[in-house]
């Protein structure tokens, strides 16, 4: 019983060492980056974007020019939680400014 | 018809200010809120010296300041916006012909609410509005010739003091709360206001820079800054904050800018008109 455990479990460590060594295709850049964009139009329509949200799209831009679509994936992928976090932001500023108001 | 005039008067007054109330919208109150802070903070700094910005808060700096006030660095910017002022249009119309008292000696009335558009109108606004009224292109809102014509404009209303009016308008009102709350409310990544900055910091170092107070800020604009090397508007240098921020600047002039301005000059009504202005 307890050899089968430990048979699983190497079992299940080398699957998902494979599944992460996989490279992230076009079609995941494509999908992380539309993901992204859905967010950066929200913060935009929300009228609070940041500088480091559209930093890191040109960044996901160019690696996925060169071919680099891990890199590209990657900052994709942090672009969407800046914008995320921007939207956040703004939703929690509507409720917080009057507090800072001088009285 | 002296009475009729005087009771008319009277349910004006007495209407107007359920209006003010339902909206809980009192500029008057935050005005006096605003000036009681800043003068029990910085007692030592006598009221009309609040528009020199980071000078009335560091004495090394005012010292610099003045040195380089002998040759003023947006001396150039002033004679060449006179020379605009001063030249006619395409058709042959001025400046002048359309502003009050001919342009001269009105920076401080800016910006006004405009009742037919129901907006703001800051003088950098007024001005294009002019421009395209009189078949010309509108300037670019950042700096170059809007910067060199509002330094003149400014330059022509220096001491008097500023005269900024809320109209009991609803519209007028909305304005000035959404200036107030784009003043007050945290942005960009670094998660910081205007207030954060110039009501919570003024007098503190940020990097190399002495942060100026709120109060009076806008009194010295149009502004030549060092670190741009240049003349830049009220606009350039609010989008310049966005940034500093991490917060992707607005358009030159939106309305978040325009009302923000509203609101932080109503705050200065009173103080003189110092623009232009040199900044580090």
């Amino acid at each position: 019983m307890h050899r089968n455990l430990i048979k699983l479990a190497v079992a299940a460590s080398c699957l998902t060492l494979a599944t992460a060594a996989v490279a992230a295709s076009a079609d995941d850049y494509k999908a992380a980056a539309a993901k992204a964009e859905a967010a950066i139009k929200a913060a935009h329509a929300a009228r609070n974007e940041w500088t480091t949200t559209a930093d890191e799209m040109k960044a996901a831009k160019k690696a996925a020019d060169a071919g680099n679509f891990d890199e590209a994936v990657k900052h994709a992928h942090e672009a969407e939680a800046l914008a995320n976090a921007s939207i956040a932001q703004a939703k929690e500023q509507e409720k917080l400014w009057p507090d800072a108001v001088i009285r | 018809m002296l009475r009729k005039v005087c009771l008319a008067a009277a349910i004006v007054a007495v209407t107007a200010q359920p209006l003010l109330a339902a909206s809980g919208v009192d500029p008057q109150a935050d005005f006096k809120a605003f000036r009681k802070y800043f003068t029990e903070r910085f007692p030592k700094v006598p009221l009309n010296d609040f528009v020199n910005g980071p000078y009335s808060m560091d004495e090394g700096l005012r010292k610099q300041w003045k040195a380089i006030d002998e040759f003023p660095p947006y001396e150039f910017a002033v004679d060449q916006g006179k020379q605009m002022f001063e030249t006619p249009f395409k058709n042959g119309k001025t400046y002048a012909d359309c502003f009050p008292n001919k342009g001269i000696g009105v920076r401080q009335l800016y910006p006004m609410f405009d009742e037919k558009s129901g907006e703001v109108v800051t003088l950098d606004v007024a001005i294009n509005k002019c421009r395209e009224a009189n078949g010309e292109k509108p300037y670019d809102y950042s700096k170059d010739d809007m910067a060199a014509l509002t330094a003149y404009m400014a330059y022509t209303s220096r001491g008097k003091p500023m005269d900024i009016k809320i109209p009991n308008d609803p519209r007028a009102l909305a304005a000035y709360k959404a200036g107030e709350e784009y003043f007050y409310t945290r942005r960009g990544q670094l998660n910081f206001s205007c207030a954060s900055c110039h009501v919570q910091n003024p007098g503190n170092h940020i990097r190399s820079e002495v942060l100026a107070p709120a109060l009076g800020i806008l009194n010295a604009m149009p502004i030549y800054r060092s670190a741009w090397g240049g003349m830049g508007t009220t606009s350039r240098r609010l989008r310049s904050c966005n940034s500093q921020v991490r917060g992707t600047p607005l358009s030159a002039e939106s309305p978040e800018y325009r009302n923000v301005e509203y609101f932080l000059s109503y705050m200065a009504n009173g103080l003189p008109i110092s623009g232009p202005g040199a900044r580090p």
